[in-house]
Formats: structure tokens, C-alpha cells, sequence
């Protein structure tokens, strides 16, 4: 486990090992996002009170999860570089910024939209969306703060600080429509007992989430391989591996 | 783990404990300003502030719905299953808007008791269903389960 966890901190290896990845997460990405597309919009039935709006949840949910989920990811990557000042930790966490903030704002777009014809109004000042808004604000200031402060390493490890900060938003978000009276609804997978949606509806939605992990694990590591060209530019092995190509 | 890395892990730890708590306890401090709206219940019981625009929010009881002809004109009741309240509304009415779903209504109780209504919201809940499986729930739950 952790030889494993050594070797990729590695920027050479890292770089020698996504380079293979790449070809593999793309295919069985694009994969997932077709039959999520084609089981979502077209097989899954209607629903009983929405109709065919409903299918918007194929978008809006799994990049909802996906704005938590990759937030969870800068803040442990946040933590790993302060700790061990691992330089890759340090990439990861910057590379994982804008994609989370634009699922961030996919996810307030596709409410929106979604909002006014159900529930009749854009926009509420509920706490799923009030606190769903402000990771979108966090997301903003990671990427601002790093841009602020040329010195690349203190920059990392000022929006690591950042990022931990404001991991107490995360079971905020999640947890919002439980501990308070909100209108936006309840959760219907993500909670103890069994989903409350038909199961051909389930399934598209869970190949749609699983698509956008994917999409997520390439942009990442294509950002995160230019970000350590960028930084090790200077360093033996991208001159050796320059002269090899 | 070196002394230095333990001292770092330490800090974030402090750091994560110490935010934690303080939104907490913020939030617990909030606690009735962070609910987007009241339930009838507490309406009717006095705890909801009165003279002053609030939400509420409830199912609409079946068979309630009255709407005028000719005029956007519609009354109906909502409830949470311990108290109703009338709820008058001129205007359009969202697409969710159902018998036996849940709405929010922001507006203020009159003097007759009855809650004029200036916005009316569809609350959906988390289920999704095709209709064939919304229709055979339903005939199973007939005579099982009051409607």
C-alpha cells in the first residue's frame, strides 16, 4: 500500500502511468455517458408527476455529487500536501479546482432551470441551495487565492488551509434538507434503506454518475500532467523524456 | 511519523475540530432562521410570528381545491396532518401544483384566519416513478389506507 502510494507521488512515474491510463478512462467514459444518455433520456419511462421534465436529474444530480465529491478530494489532497508536502498532492488539489467549481455551477444551472416550471420560481434562499451556492463561492476563492501568490508551493498550501476550511460546508450541504425545512427535496439514493426511484430510472442515472467520476479522473489528470510540466519544466526527467520523443 | 508531520497533522486536525464546532454552533443558533417555512401547525398554535409575511408549507388536502370561473382566483387547504389552514391565492399556480402534494405558500393570515397568498411553490418530493407503478401503489393502497 504504501510502496504503491510512494511510486505515484513520483512526478515521472505519475506522468509514465497516466499517459497509459489516459486511452483506457476515456473509452470506458464515453461508454458510460452513451448508454447513461440513451437509458436516461430515452429508455427510463416518464414520471408520474413531472412528466419528461424529470430527466434533467441525469445531469443535475451526478454533477451535484460530483461538486462534493471533488471537493472532498482537494481538501484530503489539501491535508496530504501540508503533512507530507508532496509536490503531486499539491497538483491534485489545484488541478481538482476549476473542474469542481464548473460542476459546481452545472449543477445551480440545471436547478434553475428545473425550478421554474416545478416549483415555479428560478431561484429560493433554502439552505440546499444557499449552501450549494456558497461551495461555488469556495470553489472561486481556491482558484483566486492561488492565482494571487506567484510562489506556486506557498500558493498550495495556502488554499490547502482554504480548502479544509471549508470542508465543514460539505455535510452542510448534504445533510441541509434533513435538518431543515427547505424546498428543495429530500434525498432519494443517497440515504439509509432503499432508493426511492423506479429502478429503470436508477440505473441510467447511476451509469451517468459513474461517467461523470470518469470525465472527472481524465480532466484531472490531464490538468495535473500540464501543472507538473509546468512546475518541473526545468528537471531531469521531462529533459530525458523530451529527448527520448 | 516525524515530529514536524505529527505537529502539521495536529494543526489540521485543531483546524477542522475548530471550524466544525463554530459552524455548529452557528447554525444551531440560526436554527429557526435557516427553516424556509413554518408548518400549519405552528401557525395555528401561535409560534409562527403573526401580522407579518411568512412561508408555510404542507400537503394540499384532496378534494380542497376550489378555483373561481372566469378569474385565477383558487382556495384550497393545506395540512401536516395535525392542522389545516385555508390558503387563498390569485395567480398561476406551478406545474406541481396537486391534490395531496406538498406546496409552500408565502403570504399572512387575516383576520378570518384564512392565509392570503402572494407566491405559491411546488414542493416535489424524492420519488420517481413511471405512472403504471404510481397508478397499481395506489389501487393497492385503496381500502388498506385512508386516502
Amino acid at each position: 500500500m504504501w510502496t504503491i502510494f510512494h511510486r505515484w507521488a513520483s512526478p515521472p512515474y505519475f506522468y509514465r502511468q497516466s499517459t497509459r491510463l489516459l486511452p483506457w478512462l476515456s473509452a470506458i467514459c464515453a461508454l458510460l455517458i452513451i448508454a447513461g444518455l440513451i437509458g436516461g433520456l430515452i429508455l427510463a419511462p416518464s414520471d408520474y408527476q413531472q412528466g419528461e421534465s424529470y430527466r434533467i436529474i441525469y445531469i443535475h444530480v451526478p454533477s451535484a455529487w460530483m461538486s462534493l465529491f471533488i471537493y472532498m478530494v482537494m481538501a484530503s489532497s489539501g491535508a496530504i500536501a501540508l503533512i507530507w508536502r508532496i509536490k503531486l498532492a499539491e497538483v491534485m488539489l489545484v488541478a481538482s479546482a476549476p473542474i469542481g467549481a464548473s460542476f459546481t455551477l452545472l449543477a445551480l444551472l440545471t436547478g434553475v432551470l428545473w425550478g421554474k416550471p416545478m416549483w415555479g420560481a428560478w431561484w429560493v434562499w433554502d439552505a440546499r441551495l444557499t449552501s450549494e451556492l456558497l461551495l461555488l463561492f469556495l470553489y472561486l476563492g481556491i482558484i483566486a487565492l492561488y492565482n494571487a501568490i506567484d510562489d506556486k508551493r506557498r500558493a498550495a498550501s495556502a488554499i490547502a488551509v482554504l480548502a479544509l476550511v471549508g470542508v465543514v460546508n460539505i455535510p452542510i450541504i448534504h445533510y441541509s434538507v434533513q435538518w431543515w425545512s427547505t424546498l428543495h427535496q429530500g434525498p432519494t439514493v443517497t440515504k439509509f434503506g432503499a432508493p426511492s426511484i423506479y429502478i429503470g430510472m436508477l440505473i441510467p442515472l447511476l451509469l451517468m454518475a459513474l461517467g461523470f467520476m470518469l470525465f472527472y479522473a481524465i480532466s484531472v489528470l490531464l490538468r495535473a500532467r500540464t501543472e507538473l510540466l509546468a512546475r518541473e519544466a526545468a528537471s531531469r526527467w521531462v529533459r530525458e523524456m523530451l529527448e527520448e520523443a | 511519523m516525524n515530529p514536524q508531520r505529527k505537529r502539521r497533522l495536529l494543526f489540521i486536525g485543531l483546524l477542522i475540530a475548530g471550524t466544525g464546532t463554530a459552524a455548529g454552533l452557528a447554525l444551531y443558533a440560526f436554527n429557526q432562521n435557516m427553516m424556509y417555512y413554518y408548518k400549519p401547525a405552528e401557525v395555528v398554535s401561535g409560534e409562527a410570528p403573526a401580522n407579518t409575511t411568512i412561508r408555510v408549507g404542507g400537503l394540499v388536502v384532496s378534494g380542497s381545491v376550489h378555483k373561481e370561473d372566469e378569474s385565477t382566483d383558487v382556495s384550497f387547504v393545506i395540512t401536516d396532518l395535525h392542522s389545516n389552514i385555508r390558503v387563498q391565492y390569485k395567480g398561476i399556480l406551478p406545474d406541481l401544483f396537486r391534490e395531496g402534494q406538498g406546496v409552500v405558500v408565502r403570504g399572512r393570515l387575516n383576520k378570518e384566519g384564512i392565509f392570503v397568498a402572494e407566491e405559491v411553490l411546488a414542493k416535489h418530493d424524492e420519488k420517481y416513478m413511471p405512472p403504471e407503478v404510481a397508478d397499481s401503489l395506489s389501487e393497492n393502497a385503496n381500502g388498506t389506507r385512508p386516502q
